[in-house]
C-alpha cells in the first residue's frame, strides 16, 4: 500500500513537471533571433510567400495558443513536423532512438560492471597500490572533457593503430530485425559479422560514455562500502565469527549498493547528457546528434522533441530507481 | 587560530586537495600573468600563415595552430576566458540558487513548492541540452555562454540549500531564536546562512570544474565566443580537421581543461572533508 502510494505521489509529479519542462523548452526554442519561417522558406520566397508559410505553420498566432496547440498534439502522440527533415519529428526521434539506447545501455553496463566491483575492491583494500590507481582513474573521469577524451581515442586507435572504425555505427547495411538495437537484431537473424561490425563501431563512443559514469560509480560504491564496514552491525558479525566472505557479500554490499542504486537514476542523467555530446563527436545516428542539429538549425519542432523524451525518459527512471530503493532497503518503506 | 587559517592549514594536510590548490592557483597565475608569460603574445589575435601547424619545439613549446599561431601562448589567453566563465557563471547561480533555497525552505507552502519544483524542471533536462538551447537562442557569445550557465547551475545550489534550511529549522537553536522575537530575515541572514556555509562553499567549488566543463562543450559546439578568442573548447573543435598529424593542436587544450577542473574537483572534495567532517569523501560529478 506504501508502495502504492509513493508511485501515486510520483506520477502526480510527473504530469505537471512535464508540463513545466515544456514550457521553459517552448519559450527558449520560439524565441529564437533568427526567424525560421525565412530560413524554411529560402532566399527566393517573396515576403507574401514568408507570410503564407508562417500561417501554414501556425507561427502567426500568440505564444499561449502555440503552447496550448502543442500540448493538444503531444496528447495525441503528435510532435510536430521537422522544418528540415519534413517529416514528423516523431517518427525522426523514433527511428533514431535505438541508436542512442544501444549505445547508452552498452555505456551503462560497462560502467556498472566495472565500476561496482572496482569500488568494492578499492574499500575493502583500502589504501593499498590498487586503491590509489582507482582513484587516479575515478579523479580522471570526472575532470576529462568527453568530447576531447572522444577524440583522443578516434586519434589513437581509429587514425593511428587503425584497431577500431573513426565513426558511425555500422558499414553496410542494417541487419533485419525488431529492436532496432544491432547487437540484438543481429544474432537473431544469424549475422554475426554485423555483429562484430557494429561492437567495433560501439567500442570507442561506448569507452568515452561510460568513463565519466564508471567514475562515479566507482566513487559512491567505495564511499558507501567503507561506511558499513565500520557500522556497529559489521563489527558484531565480525565478533560473532562469520566468515570475511559472507559479511562482504551477504551484508555489506547489500547495504552499501542502495546509495550505488539511487545513483544508477543520476548515471542515467549523466549517461544522457554525454551521449549529446559524444553522439556528435562519433556521427552516431541517435538522438544526441539529433538535437544538436536541430537546435544549429533553429528547427524548434525538433528542439522540443528531444526535451520531452530526454525529460520523460529521466523522470521515468528516477521514479524507478525510487521504487527499486523501497524493494532493497525496507528502512524506505517506513518514512 | 582564524577560521580561514585553520581551514588551510588542514587543506595543506590533505595530499590532493594540496594539488587541487597549486592547480588552480597555477591556472590563475596563467591567466594574471599571460601577457609575461607567453612566448608569442601577439599571436592572439595576429596571423603567420609561413609557420601553419608546426609540431612543439623549442620556438614553439606546444606547436603553432592552423593560423600559424603560437598555441602555448593562445592557451595563456584562454586561462581568462575560462576564469572569467566559471567565476561569472558560478556566482550568479550562487546568489539566485541560495536565495531561492532559502527561500523554499524557510517557508513551508505553495511558494516553497513551487521554487523546488521548478527547480525540478531545470534539472529534469541534461544541463549541456538546456544550455545549448539557451547559448543557441541568444546567439554565440561570451556573455550569453555565462547566461547560459548560469540559467542551468543554480537549481544545484538551490537544492543544497533548502535541504540543508529544513534540516536546521529542527534545531533548537533556531527554534528558540524564533521563539525570542527574531524576523524571518535576521534569522536567515544572522543564524541559517553561516551555519550552511560549508556546503555553499564545497558546491561552488565542484561548480566551477562543472560548469567550466560545459562551457568547453558549449564552445566545442560552435556556441562559445567567436573567433578569434582563444577559447579552449573551439580550439579542440578547430583541431579535428588537423587530425591525426597535427595531433598537439588537438591535445594541448584538452589537457589544460583537464588539470583545471581536476584542480576544482580535487579542492572541492578537499574543503569537503576539511569542513563537513559528517560526510566523507563520497560523490561524483552530480552530487551535492
Amino acid at each position: 500500500m506504501r508502495l502504492l502510494a509513493l508511485v501515486l505521489r510520483r506520477l502526480a509529479w510527473f504530469v505537471p513537471t512535464l508540463v513545466g519542462l515544456l514550457a521553459v523548452t517552448f519559450v527558449v526554442s520560439r524565441v529564437v533571433p533568427a526567424d525560421p519561417v525565412a530560413l524554411v522558406a529560402g532566399d527566393t520566397a517573396t515576403p507574401a510567400q514568408v507570410e503564407a508559410l508562417r500561417r501554414q505553420l501556425g507561427l502567426d498566432r500568440s505564444l499561449p495558443v502555440q503552447f496550448v496547440t502543442y500540448v493538444g498534439g503531444l496528447l495525441r502522440g503528435d510532435m510536430g513536423t521537422s522544418l528540415f527533415t519534413t517529416r514528423p519529428i516523431a517518427e525522426d526521434l523514433a527511428s533514431r532512438l535505438p541508436a542512442t539506447i544501444e549505445l547508452t545501455l552498452v555505456a551503462m553496463v560497462v560502467s556498472v560492471a566495472v565500476g561496482i566491483p572496482l569500488g568494492v575492491v578499492s574499500a575493502l583494500w583500502r589504501n593499498s597500490v590498487l586503491d590509489h590507481v582507482v582513484r587516479v582513474v575515478t579523479v580522471s573521469g570526472l575532470a576529462i572533457a568527453s568530447f576531447w577524451l572522444g577524440i583522443m581515442l578516434q586519434l589513437l586507435f581509429a587514425m593511428r593503430l587503425g584497431w577500431a572504425p573513426l565513426n558511425g555505427r555500422l558499414r553496410g547495411f542494417p541487419p533485419q530485425g525488431v529492436t532496432g538495437l544491432f547487437l540484438i537484431d543481429a544474432p537473431l537473424a544469424g549475422d554475426w559479422a554485423a555483429f562484430g561490425n557494429a561492437l567495433a563501431h560501439l567500442a570507442l563512443p561506448a569507452a568515452t560514455l561510460a568513463f565519466p559514469a564508471l567514475a562515479t560509480l566507482v566513487r559512491f560504491t567505495r564511499a558507501g562500502v567503507l561506511d558499513v564496514m565500520q557500522s556497529n552491525f559489521v563489527l558484531y558479525e565480525r565478533a560473532m565469527g562469520l566468515p570475511p566472505s559472507v559479511i562482504v557479500w551477504k551484508y555489506i554490499l547489500r547495504s552499501a549498493l542502495t546509495s550505488t542504486v539511487t545513483q544508477i537514476g543520476l548515471l542515467f542523467g549523466i549517461l544522457l547528457a554525454g551521449a549529446v555530446v559524444t553522439e556528435t563527436v562519433f556521427d552516431w545516428p541517435g538522438i544526441g546528434t539529433y538535437a544538436v542539429n536541430s537546435i544549429i538549425r533553429s528547427d524548434y519542432n525538433g528542439v522540443m522533441g528531444f526535451t520531452v523524451w530526454a525529460g520523460a525518459i529521466f523522470i521515468v527512471v528516477n521514479l524507478v530507481v525510487d521504487i527499486a530503493l523501497t524493494f532493497i532497503d525496507p528502512r524506505e518503506r517506513v518514512t | 587560530m582564524s577560521g580561514l587559517g585553520f581551514v588551510l592549514a588542514r587543506l595543506a594536510r590533505d595530499r590532493s586537495a594540496l594539488i587541487g590548490l597549486v592547480l588552480i592557483l597555477a591556472l590563475v597565475a596563467c591567466a594574471v600573468f599571460a601577457p609575461l608569460l607567453a612566448t608569442h603574445p601577439e599571436d592572439v589575435l595576429e596571423l603567420h600563415p609561413a609557420e601553419r601547424l608546426k609540431p612543439p619545439g623549442p620556438e614553439h613549446w606546444l606547436g603553432t595552430d592552423r593560423m600559424g599561431s603560437d598555441i602555448y601562448s593562445r592557451l595563456l589567453f584562454g586561462a581568462r576566458i575560462t576564469i572569467l566563465i566559471g567565476l561569472i557563471a558560478v556566482g550568479a547561480s550562487l546568489l539566485v540558487g541560495v536565495l531561492a533555497g532559502l527561500v523554499a525552505g524557510y517557508y513551508h507552502g505553495w511558494l516553497s513548492d513551487l521554487v523546488m519544483r521548478v527547480s525540478d524542471i531545470f534539472l529534469a533536462v541534461p544541463q549541456v541540452v538546456l544550455a545549448i538551447a539557451i547559448a543557441q537562442t541568444l546567439g554565440p557569445s561570451l556573455p550569453n555562454v555565462i547566461l547560459a550557465l548560469s540559467a542551468t547551475y543554480w537549481p544545484w545550489f538551490a537544492r543544497v540549500v533548502y535541504a540543508e534550511t529544513r534540516a536546521l529549522q529542527k534545531e533548537v537553536f533556531v527554534e528558540s531564536t524564533a521563539a525570542l522575537g527574531a524576523s524571518p530575515w535576521r534569522l536567515v541572514v544572522l543564524h541559517v546562512l553561516p551555519n550552511i556555509a560549508s556546503p555553499i562553499i564545497v558546491r561552488a567549488s565542484i561548480g566551477m570544474g562543472f560548469t567550466i566543463l560545459t562551457a568547453a562543450a558549449l564552445g566545442f559546439l560552435g556556441l562559445g565566443p567567436p573567433p578569434p578568442t582563444p577559447e579552449w573548447g573551439r580550439t579542440i573543435a578547430e583541431a579535428r580537421e588537423f587530425l591525426p598529424d597535427a595531433w598537439w593542436y588537438a591535445a594541448a587544450p584538452g589537457l589544460a581543461i583537464f588539470l583545471t577542473v581536476m584542480g576544482f574537483n580535487l579542492l572541492g572534495d578537499g574543503l569537503r572533508d576539511v569542513l563537513d567532517p559528517r560526510i566523507r569523501r563520497s560523490g561524483g560529478r552530480h552530487d551535492a
